[in-house]
This record gives C-alpha cells, sequence and structure tokens, in this order.
C-alpha cells in the first residue's frame, strides 16, 4: 500500500513539476536572472496556500499532526543553501526537477543526476570528519517551526499557530500577486 | 505551453498538501544517498549489516548512513520503500506531464536557450556543466539535509526555521550566479 501511494504522489508530483515549467532549465535560469518571475510567483502561491491548509487542517483533526517533520536548522543548513544554490543556477536543475526532468526526455538532466551521485557520495564519504564541527550544531533551538503545533517546538508558542500559519501563507500568497512578472529588462 | 501561475501554484500547493496530508512531507535529495550506497553495496556488502542493537535493526560502517539508529541503513538493506519508490515515479510523472503538454511533438530544445545565447549549442559542454551542478546541489543538499523540495517547499509550508534560512541561504547565491553566469 505505501508503495502504491508512493507511485502515485511521486507521478503527480513528476507531473506537477512540468507542467508548471520547472522541469525546464531555461525557465529556472530564467527566474534565477530575474527575467521571467512567473515560476516565482508559482512557488510562493503553492508554499502560501499549502501552508494554510496544513496548519487548518491539523486544527480541524483532518491532517495528523504526526505528519509533521520539521528539520533541524543549523549553519550547515544555511552554508549548504548557498552551495546548492551555485550549482542551481549553474544547471538550472535541482534534485526533484532533474529527475522529472529525465523522465520529459532531457538529456542534460542526465548528466545533472550522474553529477548528484557524485556530490551526494563524496558528501557521505567524508561526513564522518565534521559531523561533530560547529557547523552541525543546533541553532535558534533545533527543529522549531514558526506556527505553533503539538509535534515541535515554536518560536511563536503564546499565538495559536493557525493564526501564524495564515498570517505567514497569506503574505506569501500577497507576494505572489504582487511580484511583476519580471524585474530585469 | 506551462500552466500560469495561479493554476501552476495551486496545483503545486495541493500535492504538497495531499502528500504530507495522507503520508509525510515530499522530499528528494536524500534517495541520492541511497542510490550510492545501495550501489556501493554490491560492491561491499558489508557496508550495510544486521544490528539487533540499532534502532532500525541496521548498522552501516559509514557514519552518515549509522545516524538516527541506522534509518538511512535500513532503507539501504531493503530498497523497495517509499521514499525510493516516491522519487523514481517523479521520471513518469515528468513523462506523463510532457505528453499531455499541447506542443509535446514539437522537438525539444535538448541546450538550453540561456547556454546557447552565452555560450555555444555544443551538447557536451552543457552536459559538463549540467554534470558540475548536479556535484554541487546535492552536496549542498546534503550538508544542508535537504533540497528545495524538502527544505524550501516543505520546509517553509511548515514554517520550518530551517526551510527559510535554507532558502535565503539558496537564493542569495543562485540570482548572483544566474545573473553573472548567463548574462544575456
Amino acid at each position: 500500500m505505501e508503495i502504491v501511494l508512493a507511485i502515485i504522489f511521486g507521478t503527480l508530483f513528476g507531473f506537477v513539476l512540468q507542467r508548471v515549467g520547472a522541469a525546464d532549465p531555461d525557465k529556472i535560469i530564467n527566474m534565477l536572472r530575474l527575467k521571467d518571475l512567473e515560476l516565482m510567483k508559482t512557488i510562493l502561491l503553492a508554499i502560501g496556500v499549502s501552508c494554510v491548509l496544513l496548519f487548518a487542517g491539523i486544527a480541524v483533526d483532518v491532517i495528523s499532526v504526526d505528519h509533521l517533520s520539521v528539520k533541524p536548522m543549523y549553519a550547515g543548513v544555511t552554508i549548504g543553501g548557498m552551495i546548492l544554490g551555485v550549482g542551481w543556477a549553474i544547471a538550472g536543475f535541482c534534485p526533484g526537477t532533474s529527475i522529472a526532468a529525465i523522465g520529459s526526455g532531457r538529456k542534460d538532466a542526465l548528466f545533472f543526476f550522474l553529477g548528484g551521485l557524485v556530490g551526494a557520495g563524496v558528501y557521505m564519504a567524508m561526513f564522518a570528519n565534521f559531523k561533530d564541527s560547529s557547523m552541525m550544531q543546533p541553532l535558534f533551538g533545533g527543529a522549531v517551526s514558526l506556527a505553533a503545533n503539538a509535534k515541535f517546538a515554536s518560536i511563536i508558542s503564546d499565538v495559536n499557530g493557525v493564526v501564524v500559519a495564515s498570517v505567514i501563507g497569506l503574505l506569501l500568497i500577497t507576494v505572489a500577486a504582487m511580484l511583476p512578472m519580471s524585474l530585469r529588462k | 505551453m506551462y500552466w500560469n501561475w495561479k493554476a501552476g501554484g495551486l496545483a503545486l500547493g495541493f500535492t504538497f498538501l495531499i502528500t504530507v496530508a495522507i503520508v509525510q512531507p515530499i522530499g528528494v535529495s536524500t534517495e541520492f544517498v541511497l542510490f550510492d550506497a545501495i550501489l556501493a553495496r554490491t560492491v561491499n556488502p558489508d557496508l550495510v549489516v544486521k544490528d539487533e542493537s540499532a534502532k532500525s535493526g541496521y548498522a552501516s560502517s559509514n557514519a552518515y548512513l549509522n545516524q538516527s539508529g541506522g534509518k538511512m541503513a535500513k532503507s539501504v538493506a531493503k530498497p523497495m520503500n517509499y521514499g525510493i519508490a516516491f522519487v523514481l515515479s517523479i521520471a513518469l510523472g515528468g513523462l506523463l506531464g510532457r505528453l499531455s503538454s499541447p506542443k509535446h511533438k514539437e522537438r525539444m530544445q535538448q541546450v538550453p536557450e540561456c547556454h546557447q545565447r552565452n555560450f555555444s549549442n555544443s551538447y557536451g559542454q552543457r552536459y559538463i556543466l549540467a554534470f558540475l551542478g548536479g556535484v554541487l546541489v546535492l552536496w549542498g543538499a546534503r550538508l544542508a539535509g535537504g533540497c528545495t523540495s524538502g527544505h524550501m517547499m516543505s520546509g517553509m509550508m511548515q514554517t520550518s526555521i530551517s526551510g527559510y534560512l535554507f532558502a535565503l541561504g539558496a537564493f542569495i547565491t543562485a540570482i548572483p550566479t544566474a545573473i553573472l553566469f548567463y548574462k544575456s
């Protein structure tokens, strides 16, 4: 059953990534060049809507709070993000979109995927050397969210989680709507 | 040719929401390590072993796979699991997406236009850049503990501090890199 769900949701995810243009490196690179922000608007709207509905769903017991999986914060999160950003801009792919792109017939995505296997393999092999370094120590309390919930600690713990998530979500949706289609000519 | 941001944003948001509602948040980059480990295990079968004392029942000689009570070691030993099936199915979705596009019969531009404008229409050069990009993206994603899916989309959806600070790091380098690298 678990595998059936994996196939359904994985296929849905790949389908949507392809249809919004996220599996197209030109679309990603032009977003990062601030020339074509449609995909940025798509992403912001997606996060905003899912954020509000996720916390609303938890509040009315339609979604189990056990399904939340807040990842820990440490300096490596932002440093890793910065390294990822360079590769993302050069290749125009990220891990998920490269796999959707391979399915859609892009050969360059296959080379990105192979490079990804090398990058992940090198990290796995060298992890023992810096797993105890200061870069890996929890920051701001580690696995912490902004909106309060019954599973993880929260920074804004004295306000109802649905209210905080709704404010954040509506803010993201507003930015998605206000953002122009292009910031550079 | 692609969905506009309103339709696309709602579809993408729904995908993340339904997946977390029924199973767990979407994430992709962990599976790259698992693919590596599954390949490595065909050469070195002792990479992952059964270990009754470990929380997952499996242990690994590799410190990374051995984290969290050998959770990843177990996924290597039992590769028919949710995460791997999910990630492989993304390719099927990409294929269906292309086939259902109105212009799917047009020949695909294999070298991106951004690349052609700034460099050349050579396949080899584009493949090398895509490969190098892949190395950086997955190395960075593993240091961060997630990628654009797990940290940025799923993380920000859950209002995770880590998701927001990951996205900040990614855009801070990605925007100037793209502007300088692809000038025209």
